[in-house]
């Protein structure tokens, strides 16, 4: 064991087991799987992968490129988790990865919500600079929200010794946790890591809230959260990512970030080694040094590339007895499958533990993100953030501000002026407390080790990628640091080059003879830390992937049997069977009873606009290909759109219900679409007019009662509506009681045959559904669905937008010259002069009747004119809808033919992978063609 | 994986020369292919191609690997198979292992509607000489298991097309071995090269201004996708192009789990699984107009939720990395490749969401264009005036946004 008997922020009264690789162990409360692991002993943890090397726990973070482990056991296991972020719990089970994940096939039955949030300052990262900042703005009065990725706040410092107005700074840590508790406004997320900073400050956030319970994780509780947060400020204490050193041999188990080391000491009473060794640039690594010597670990060097090291924390290191070895690196390493044995710097040292420190790099991957920019800075070795054009501050580490003293006074002026720029405070903040501070030692910066033998000297550890694999890169002709990183993979891995990263673009510069400024970085891009696509995904999965939409009939369909159909979102009954009767029966009998009784169908979906206003007029008539002039209020007509291009685009009836008001149908499909286009041309080109659109597709329930016998079943409904065919004329409007219910009723009809749809209020809609029902029953009403309408228009030849058409197909293709206004402007009007939009030989709407009366040919078959069969074949259409008819006795189906209307009687053919099926071209009525029965 | 299984040796950094016969701009994937067949197809090779960035940093870098030519109509059909042949002896011919897996593209459909659709795309791809098949939801279930065929899905699985030749390439790789073949032509591949304006004496164009000088060219030929809106609006040419953001979205590795390509239009997934065992996912595009090559977190939450309904498996997979790309749309939801009224320019663009697939294919009838000054057979149709005569390809239908 490598616990020390002592100290560290773990509860050594709560053992805790686990597995890693099949085999027990056992840990403490607060402790993570990384920290558990090394306490255990166990150094290698994984194997790389590309060459398979051994491979040991290498930081204590986010950034950590090795420990990839699997988690989980029977409820399904979740891959490529980090062993430094895996909080540890009784009966974790873990498994070593090669940087390679496994999709577990259990079904994922956890929950994964979303919150929205809105707050005056949002601040990201709980170490010393955030809880400053969050404090400063939350004691100015602002709703502060303070994110830290951490089950407790507190950052790097909660493996640091330092001491606050000369007490542990946790001391302080607990002091300010205390404070930000007893501000109302203010709010701490805890284990939750801002992911993804968008425009306008909006960042996501996603929260882990019950992986670290394990087993004893709430049901009932969402697993994760995913939090995205509005902040009129932003302050970013994202601290900073220490730099690996590229040497021969780095990546044997044993070699540690030195900041981990440390994190490792004091927060975990782990040591991770016995004999260490220090390489570094700076000084930070010297803590390390001193925290391991009185550790009682055996210390022998600090080997530091800088050539006379001197000041405070060289001279404590040399007084302790430790040996700085200025000026040498470590140029090479021996080890076994342990790892670690021995490093050569100038001299062999035996060592199982050595300490990097190549200096630090400000987390800015949020700060770029949100759009900022970098610049590099020389004395600091570092890209820091510089300007930003969002609503941003940043602050400590990630600012390139390193000492305690600074990050805190820091934090608490942008803070404060973060919540005095949204009006709380006048921007200065309160006092900072004391902390010790030692003067530094300048950072020398030092990105490659020269090494001449080609040995191996990796970049990224989690990719396996080499500083041959840059040269390589380079000396291939690239020069670019993207090149690089996707000829080499480097940055690629699920660390995305936490450590890897800098170091690569300074090899490159070196390799091309210029600084690492020149080269700059790669781009930083969302989600910061890896985040499951359950996260992502949320609540929105199953039937509330896209939540149906119902009409106010429905519980009527599905208690009489319906089988239902995809419209758009809507659920609509597609045909009622019968015991034992098939869809084709079905539909055949639905069709009867609408041609030779009566039938109803639930039409409740339809899109509905209401337009109203004083130049509502003049929209109709610029929106749709026809005039509306002459429409008088209590008539309708039916109306066609097209897009710009002149093709069809949606249509439906409007209605002229009173004075500046109509009120406008859509297909089911269509509805949203069409609001949007009328929402469109009303704010970008005719913001002028004075004219209102409201959706109300689901205030109205509309039941269509269709047949000769249709009107006596209105009659009974409603006795005070005259009916007949000249009170109550085609495409008129009447509005009156019926079945006792205030209505609407329009005289319009979808099959060629008589027909009224009512409309009322829809929390009426199933009440006028079973009236309809119970006053059609003397005459055998029947309802109906989807399909036998689509039967019956077809018989009529009227097109189905969408179906008989596909964004190519203009009113004239149709056959529709009737509805295209000659004197008025409307959308679409020039393209239909286009040379080609008025050719002769476009494809035209026609009707198609197979050779052989009971072939049904299958929409979308293409048509052929000649029965040749080797392709390339001349294809001249296809069928858009097909059907057998009660009405015909025979199949018949509309297609899409090239010059269609100039090949009357005239034969094509549809080639099936069974034989080619000839038909005959017909106009595209087959039903009624002199519309003698409309009027019943 | 590593640079191992690359050349030495890729491309000079040359500076520019004060004159070419044909200076290209954009080194994205279609310029450095219509370089590449510049010089192989015609012979022509004092050409440079201009680079704002670095090679093949735009669309080339940020697409998903979906290479089909399953499209509907006769026009795009022939030039997306043109391509298609191109692609089965691609990694011969520029002698570069580019990763091309011919594993299949499947089409899902949801509704009678998409189902007739598909019906009506595999019926004409027949006929056009494009393998096509209709699977069945049993058939799904053979050919890639873990698509998600519950009938209590909320927009259950009811069939799908396939195309067994489509599949996946590793895009970086055939950019470098467009460019790498183009520069052993003897074409000066030129980086971090702006054009700032064009020379124009009469109608004619004569040359480029650039951020490292003017350039002198014969020819000139737009190639930057989005972009060319903004280089063409120098010479007082309106392109009809919009440009959204298009993000996609990366996991990390994982074990073999999805073995061919899934698009989806109705539950909008389009989704494969790299050679090294990253997903691979496109998400929506954003509906406003921006050069950003950034979109909005909802439109990737929605991307996921789609996801993970169909493939219930990913549920526990990681988003590593999202980014953006730029769709250039043009009107008809199809390319704009072909001549300009100014004399000796030429313009290729408006790909949207097909241009990665059909880079080989693109690159060969524009080299064609510019050097006979006329459209190859396959892109006269594509010609920029179609849009006054009205003789447009639209893909709307049948592209929609699957790629």
């Amino acid at each position: 064991m490598t616990r020390l008997a002592s100290g560290g922020r773990i509860d050594r009264s709560r053992p805790l087991r686990f597995t890693f690789d099949a085999l027990p162990h056992t840990g403490f409360a607060g402790d993570t799987l990384a920290s558990a692991l090394l306490a255990n002993g166990v150094r290698v943890v994984s194997q790389s992968v590309t060459y398979g090397r051994l491979r040991g726990i290498f930081s204590a973070g986010v950034e950590e490129p090795n420990a990839l482990v699997q988690v989980g056991g029977g409820t399904g296991s979740e891959p490529m988790l980090r062993a430094t972020q895996v909080e540890l719990y009784d009966g974790l089970v873990a498994e070593s990865l090669n940087a390679r994940g496994r999709l577990s096939p259990e079904p994922d039955v956890a929950r994964y919500d979303k919150l929205f949030a809105h707050c005056d300052v949002l601040v990201v990262g709980g170490g010393s600079t955030g809880l400053a900042a969050a404090l400063a703005a939350g004691k100015a009065g602002a709703r502060v929200i303070l994110a830290d990725e951490q089950a407790e706040v507190g950052g790097t410092f909660l493996g640091g010794r330092d001491l606050i107005d000369g007490r542990p700074a946790t001391d302080w840590l607990a002091e300010v946790a205390t404070d930000l508790a007893a501000l109302p406004e203010v709010r701490v997320l805890s284990r939750a890591t801002a992911v993804g900073y968008y425009d306008q400050n909006c960042v996501l956030i996603a929260q882990r809230r019950t992986a670290h319970l394990g087993p004893a994780a709430p049901a009932a509780m969402a697993r994760q959260r995913l939090w995205q947060v509005r902040a009129k400020q932003v302050v970013l204490a994202t601290g900073a990512h220490e730099r690996p050193m590229v040497f021969a041999e780095n990546d044997r188990p044993g070699i540690m970030l030195a900041g981990a080391v440390r994190t490792y000491v004091n927060r975990y009473g782990v040591v991770p080694g016995h004999r260490a060794v220090i390489f570094t640039n700076n000084d930070s690594a010297y803590a390390c040094a001193i925290d391991l010597d009185d550790a009682g670990l055996d210390v022998p060097a600090v080997v530091d590339v800088r050539p006379n090291p001197a000041g405070g924390w060289p001279d404590r290191v040399r007084e302790r007895g430790i040996e700085v070895l200025a000026g040498q690196v470590v140029s090479d390493t021996a080890g076994g499958n342990r790892g670690l044995e021995s490093v050569w710097a100038g001299q062999r040292i035996d060592c199982d533990l050595l300490c990097v420190s190549g200096g630090f790099n400000p987390a800015v991957h949020l700060f770029i993100q949100s759009q900022g920019r970098l610049r590099y800075d020389e004395i600091l070795a570092c890209f820091v953030p510089d300007e930003a054009p969002q609503a941003v501050a940043v602050a400590g580490a990630a600012n390139g501000t390193f000492g305690l003293r600074d990050c805190i006074q820091e934090g608490l002026a942008a803070g404060a002026a973060a919540a005095s720029a949204v009006g709380f405070g006048d921007g200065h903040p309160a006092g900072a407390p004391q902390v010790e501070t030692v003067a530094e030692h300048p950072i020398v910066p030092f990105w490659l080790v020269p090494d001449e033998s080609g040995a191996t000297q990796f970049v990224d550890l989690e990719r396996d990628v080499t500083v041959a694999d840059v040269r390589r890169a380079v000396g291939a002709g690239m020069q670019s640091v993207e090149h690089v990183k996707r000829y080499t993979t480097i940055g690629t891995g699920s660390d995305q080059g936490k450590t890897a990263g800098i170091n690569s673009a300074a090899i490159v510069g070196a390799l091309l003879g210029q600084p690492v400024a020149a080269i700059g970085t790669t781009t930083f891009r969302p989600p910061y830390v890896p985040v499951s696509f359950a996260l992502f995904a949320g609540r929105t999965r199953g039937q509330l992937f896209d939540p149906a939409r119902v009409t106010p009939i429905h519980p009527w369909h599905v208690a009489h049997g319906a089988v239902f159909e995809n419209v758009g979102q809507w659920k609509r009954p597609w045909y009622f069977p019968h015991d034992g009767e098939t869809m084709e029966q079905a539909v055949l009998r639905e069709c009867r009873a609408v041609r030779e009784g009566v039938a109803a169908m639930d039409v409740s979906t339809l899109g509905k606009i209401d337009i109203q206003g004083t130049d509502a007029l003049r929209f109709l008539n610029r929106i749709y290909t026809n005039a509306y002039d002459t429409l008088a209020v209590g008539h309708c007509r039916y109306g066609l759109m097209c897009k710009a291009d002149g093709m069809v685009f949606d249509d439906g009836v409007v209605m002229h219900v009173g004075p500046d008001r109509y009120l406008a149908t859509t297909t089911s499909g269509g509805a949203a679409a069409v609001l949007d286009w009328m929402e469109e041309w009303l704010q970008t080109e005719w913001p002028d007019f004075r004219v209102r659109l409201t959706s109300v597709s689901d205030q109205w329930a509309t039941v269509a009662v269709a047949g000769p016998r249709s009107r006596e079943v209105l009659r009974a409904l409603a006795p005070a509506m005259a009916a007949d065919a000249v009170s109550f004329p085609f495409m008129a409007i009447r509005e009156g009681m019926v079945a006792g219910i205030p209505a609407r009723v329009c005289r319009i009809s979808f099959s060629g045959e008589l027909a009224f749809e009512i409309n009322v209020a829809s929390w009426y809609g199933l009440r006028l559904w079973e009236a309809v029902m119970a006053a059609g029953e003397p005459f055998g009403i029947t309802p109906y669905g989807t399909e036998a309408m689509h039967v019956l228009r077809a018989e009529k030849g009227y097109a189905i937008i969408g179906q008989d058409t596909d964004g190519t197909v203009t009113p004239q293709d149709l056959g529709m010259s009737w509805v295209v206004s000659k004197k008025k402007d409307f959308i679409g009007r020039r393209s239909h002069r286009r040379a080609d939009t008025a050719r002769p030989d476009r494809m035209h709407l026609v009707g198609l009747l197979p050779v052989e009366p009971e072939d049904l040919l299958p929409e979308g078959a293409q048509l052929i004119l000649e029965p040749r069969q080797e392709p390339p074949v001349a294809i001249v259409g296809h069928v858009t809808s097909s059907y057998r008819s009660a009405a015909l006795g025979r199949t018949f189906a509309l297609a899409l033919v090239k010059g269609g209307r100039d090949r009357m009687a005239s034969q094509v053919y549809a080639p099936l992978p069974d034989r080619l099926h000839p038909a005959t071209v017909t106009e595209p009525i087959f039903y009624d063609k002199e519309g003698l029965v409309r009027d019943g | 994986m590593s640079g191992s299984e690359h050349p030495d040796h890729l491309w000079r950094n040359p500076d520019p020369k004060r004159s070419y016969d044909v200076v290209i701009v954009g080194g994205g994937g279609h310029g450095l292919s219509t370089a590449y067949y510049l010089a192989r197809n015609h012979g022509i090779t004092n050409v440079a191609v201009l680079e704002r960035g670095w090679l093949a940093g735009g669309n080339m870098a940020r697409n998903t690997t979906v290479i089909r030519s399953n499209y509907l109509w006769d026009e795009s059909a022939a030039i997306y198979e043109h391509s298609m042949k191109l692609w089965e002896t691609l990694a011969e011919d520029l002698d570069y292992d580019i990763l091309f897996s011919q594993r299949g593209v499947l089409n899902l459909t949801h509704s009678l509607h998409d189902t007739r659709e598909a019906h009506r795309r595999v019926y004409a791809n027949r006929l056009n000489g494009i393998d096509a098949e209709w699977l069945t939801p049993e058939e799904i279930k053979e050919f890639c298991p873990i698509v998600n065929l519950s009938p209590d899905l909320r927009y259950p699985v009811m069939g799908a097309s396939l195309q067994r030749r489509g599949g996946i390439a590793k895009h970086d790789y055939v950019a470098w071995a467009f460019a790498r073949q183009a520069d052993a032509f003897g074409v000066d591949l030129v980086q971090n090269c702006e054009v700032t304006g064009f020379d124009l004496d009469g109608g004619r164009v004569t040359g480029v201004q650039t951020s490292r000088g003017p350039i002198a060219a014969g020819k000139v030929a737009l190639c930057a996708a989005g972009h060319s809106t903004v280089l063409a609006a120098m010479v007082g040419l309106d392109l009809p192009i919009q440009s959204h953001p298009l993000q996609a979205l990366v996991s990390e590795l994982l074990e073999p789990a999805l073995n061919c390509v899934v698009l989806s239009n109705a539950v909008h997934v389009y989704v494969s699984q790299a050679h090294k065992g990253e997903l691979v996912m496109g998400a929506g595009i954003d509906p406003f107009i921006s050069y950003a090559q950034r979109g909005s977190p909802h439109i990737i939450e929605y991307q996921l939720a789609a996801a993970v309904e169909l493939f219930p498996i990913f549920s526990r997979a990681h988003v590593v990395r999202t980014w953006g790309g730029i769709v250039d749309v043009s009107p008809d939801a199809s390319p704009i490749v072909g001549l300009t009224p100014i004399e000796n320019l030429f313009v290729n663009c408006g790909w949207g969401t097909g241009g990665f697939k059909a880079t080989p294919a693109s690159g060969w009838v524009y080299a064609h264009t510019i050097a006979r000054g006329e459209p190859h057979p396959l892109n006269a149709p594509f010609s920029l005036d179609r849009f006054a005569r009205g003789a447009l390809i639209d893909e709307h239908g049948a592209a929609a946004v699957a790629h």
